[in-house]
Order: C-alpha cells, then structure tokens, then sequence
C-alpha cells in the first residue's frame, strides 16, 4: 500500500511522516511522532482517552485518518503544560482535587477541558458535565473531574473556588 | 482495517466521477465510517475525501427566506450559529442533543443524513444482517430488540435510523440537494431515506457516485421558531441515541394551533413524519386533549418488531411531552442538557 507524506503542526512543532492512508492520527501520534500521551482506550470513537485539539476543536484522535489532519494545527497533552514546565491550571485542579485515579482518562480529560475552558472560561456544572460527556472515567465517578475543572475555572478567571457541599 | 486508495479531488465533479466506482466510498468527517471501516462493516476500496472540497461549509440565508446549509458545515458550527438557532431552535437542540462535544464538533450535516443504524447485529460482523448481507437473514428478530423500530418494519429488518437532526429536519419540510452523474438533483428529505421492504441494504434512494451537497430548510419553517421543541428520550442523560425522540412544532394563533408540524426519531428506519396528526392539531385547542389525539393519531400503524411494545406507549407519551414543551415556548436559551425529559424548563409538562 502506497504511503502518503503528511505535514502537520504538533504541540507548535512542525512534524512530517509517511502514513498509509488507513493509519488513524492517533497511531501518528503515539507510533510516528513518540507522544504516547494520547491515550486510545476503545478505539471505536466511545471513550475519549484520544482527544486533542484539531484546528482549535476537540476531537476524537481515533476517529482520523491522520491524511485528514493534514496541514492542520494539533495540541495534545504534551502541548498543555505552561511554557515554563510548570503545570497549567488545569493540572493543578486535577492534582489537587484528585481528578484521577488510574489516570488512563487523564489526558482526554484535560484536553478537553482545555477546549471546554476556551470556548466557556466559567461553565456551570451541568455545563461541565455536558462539555466532558464524550470522555469515559471508570474510576472517579466524575466528582472530583468535575471539581478540577472548576479549580481551573476559578484559577484562570482570578474567582475563588468553593467546593459544593457534599 | 482493510486498505484502500486516498483520493482527495479538488472539484465535486470529480469527486463525483470519483465515487461512481464499485467499492468507493466518501469521507467528510468519517466519524460513523471510520468505525464501520476499524469493525470491518464497511470495506470500501477507494476513499474519495470531500472534507476539503470548496463552498460546501457555508450557511446562506436565500432570499425567499429559505436557509441553504452546506454538505460539510459541522454539527457543532450549525447549532452554534446566533442566526440559524434563533430562526430554527428546534434543529439546534436536536444536534446539541446528539453525540458528544467531540463528535459534533467534526460531524457534518451530509455524514448526519447518511449515517447508519446503530442496530448492534448489523455492528456485529458474526451477526446474520440482510443490511450488511443482503440475504443472510436478520438476527435482531429473536435477539435484544427493545430499541427496534414499530414503525414501517420489514421481516427482513428492523433497524432504525439513529439521526436527531434529521427528525426536526423532516418536520420542516427539508429538501437535500444531491449532485450525481445526471446532475444536480433535489428531493424531499422525507423522500430521501428507504423503509426497509426486501432491500434494507439500501438505506437511501442514491445511486453509486451521488453525493449531498446541502440541505435547505424553507421559510415557512421559521413560522414556528416561537414553539418548536425537540425531546430525545435516552438510557443515559446524554451521549446516546434516542429510544424515542420527537420534533414538535406549533404556529399559534392566540388559542388556536394555526398549524403543526410532527416528526419522530428512533421508531423507523426513517425520520418519520406523522401528517395525520398534524392535519388533526390544525385548528385544535392546544392541550393535553389535542395532544393526546394526535399522539394516538401519530403511533397509529405501529407493532412491536420484538420486544419493543413498550415503545409505542413510549411514543405516544413522547409526542403528547413534545406537543406540550412547544405550546409552552421555545426556551430563551437551549437548555444544559439539551432535549432531555429531565431538564427541567419554566412551563413544562412533566406528567404528559
């Protein structure tokens, strides 16, 4: 099968790499490019463990040929942290609050929040809850998901964070 | 996953000419043909990739007052839009209602159209499905069929068709836009999907090579922006696809329904339009009474297909909600969780 050469901008990094048509940008990104961050969970577009950023919008990195993400812009995982090294908001929220457990959502979590966060700098928890719908956690029970993305609402709006009672 | 030709043709001609092929198949977003394709469903030996064709992701108000919507505008842009989601709300809370914020994000209106069932025995490859086999019979008849249709069934299948927007869609008398070999062509939305018969392989009434290029809404359907509602009713509060949705829509004239416009999702291998119990709505009162009728009026031709009875009453009820929200109003703003029973929502009738 006849590979295709592909360009793309990674994390702010211009990467290329030959791909065969069928191969899905998440195995791009793990196999080719060596950010494993990514994580593929189900692989049949349910979980959400694959998500980054295409052209500024969530997406389901298993669910893209990586010939469809062509010249397109891509922020995974890797790319979240400040410029610094040091941990954005949204990491914070997820350490301090215990967002994860077994951290195989993690990554598909922050980077969707980062979208979420975006796109409703201070969402509602049902706003919340409705924004992370598409990415599964087996552990948490979404709790203390949903608390770190508030943590990280609050950080970057300079609001203070309360938690609800339980 | 089988291997197959990356074609990305810069003109719908050739794409077109692209896709008249045996074995071709077309890629927008792909977010419901990727997964058929990883299941082995679907084997396409040549993937024509329309995502990058031009003018096909565009909004226009028409002059008659009619909206055309582009093939490849994405689920998400199209209910996001201020101006579409004013004149056609109902449309809006359909699409925000249906997958996740990923999904809909790249989804596109052509994909929505022509998506597959999510009947479990045609995802199955070891399952007996005359739509992914015509002949090999249909093993969802004596399986798990509680979310089967009750509508316009066959023997030979008994899938429904999964799409939310559609439903709205089909209640506003949209057209779909379709450019082949012969030409531009247009049809009735309601037109466009088959019921099952003796061919549930053929899902659509396409020829090999036609391709969606948009969809336009007419202006009467903005008549109803003030009291148009959709209501999905789901085994989860969200990410999943509706056991019975409905699209109500009321014209109203001071206590008189000038006119109505009634569809549902989830109980047929089409959005299925319910004209008579529009026809008994027009000049009724609104109210439960009225409702009530047309719900009745709406699931009149339905059976079980297995052991999905309970839909109907399901359905009935749904519609009757439905009929309720929208006399109710419009809401200002789609509400967190969009179309939900359980969203609560200032007017709304709870025990319908």
């Amino acid at each position: 099968m006849a590979k295709t050469h592909i360009t793309m901008k990674v994390n702010g990094a211009e990467v290329e790499g030959l791909v065969e048509p069928r191969t899905l940008l998440v195995h791009f990104l793990r196999e080719t490019l060596s950010l494993t961050g990514t994580h593929i969970g189900c692989e049949t577009t349910h979980c959400g463990a694959c998500t980054v950023d295409l052209d500024g919008k969530s997406v389901k990195s298993c669910t893209v040929f990586a010939v469809q993400a062509e010249g397109s812009e891509i922020l995974t995982i890797e790319g979240i942290a400040n410029a610094d090294g040091s941990l954005a908001a949204l990491q914070e929220g997820f350490r301090m609050m215990h967002g994860l457990q077994c951290g195989f959502c993690t990554p598909g979590m922050i980077v969707r929040a980062h979208r979420l966060l975006q796109e409703n700098p201070a969402p509602t928890e049902a706003e919340i809850r409705m924004g992370i719908s598409g990415n599964l956690c087996r552990c948490t029970g979404y709790q203390n998901i949903v608390k770190a993305i508030q943590y990280a609402s609050a950080k970057v709006n300079g609001t203070e964070f309360r938690e609800a009672a339980e | 996953m089988t291997p197959f030709d990356y074609i990305r043709p810069a003109t719908i001609a050739e794409a077109v000419a692209a896709a008249a092929t045996p074995g071709a198949a077309y890629l927008a977003a792909g977010t419901n043909l990727l997964d058929l394709m990883k299941g082995g469903i679907s084997r396409p030996t040549r993937v024509v990739d329309i995502s990058r064709l031009p003018g096909l992701d565009r909004i226009e108000a028409l002059p008659d007052g009619s909206v055309r919507i582009g093939a490849l505008v994405r689920n998400a842009d199209l209910a996001h839009d201020a101006a579409f989601a004013r004149a056609f709300p109902s449309v809006a809370e359909a699409l925000l209602s249906g997958a996740s914020a990923q999904l809909r994000n790249a989804a596109t209106v052509g994909g929505n159209l022509l998506q597959r069932t999510r009947c479990s025995y045609f995802h199955d490859a070891a399952s007996a499905c005359n739509k992914r086999s015509p002949g090999a019979g249909c093993d969802a008849r004596g399986g798990e069929n509680r979310l089967h249709a009750v509508l316009g069934w066959s023997d030979a299948c008994i899938a429904t068709h999964p799409s939310d927007f559609c439903v709205p869609l089909v209640a506003f008398d949209a057209v779909v836009e379709i450019e082949g070999s012969g030409g531009r062509r247009e049809i009735a939305l309601e037109a466009l999907h088959r019921l099952p018969d003796a061919a549930p392989e053929r899902d659509a009434v396409l020829d090999p090579g036609d391709l969606i290029v948009a969809v336009r809404l007419p202006a009467a359907a903005r008549n109803f922006a003030a009291h148009a509602r959709y209501l999905k009713l789901r085994e989860r509060t969200s990410y999943a696809f509706a056991v019975v949705s409905a699209a109500a829509a009321l014209d109203l004239d001071g206590g008189t329904i000038k006119s109505a416009r009634l569809a549902l999702g989830g109980v047929a291998a089409k959005p299925w339009r319910a004209r008579a119990a529009e026809s008994l709505l027009a000049g009724a009162s609104p109210g439960l009474p009225a409702f009530r009728r047309a719900a009745e009026t709406a699931l009149a031709g339905a059976t079980p297909s297995g052991d999905n009875g309970f839909k109907i009453e399901l359905a009935q009820r749904m519609v009757a909600r439905a009929l309720s929200l929208a006399a109710a109003g419009t809401p200002a703003r789609v509400p967190a969780l969009p179309a939900s029973p359980f969203s609560s929502t200032a007017g709304a009738l709870h025990v319908a």
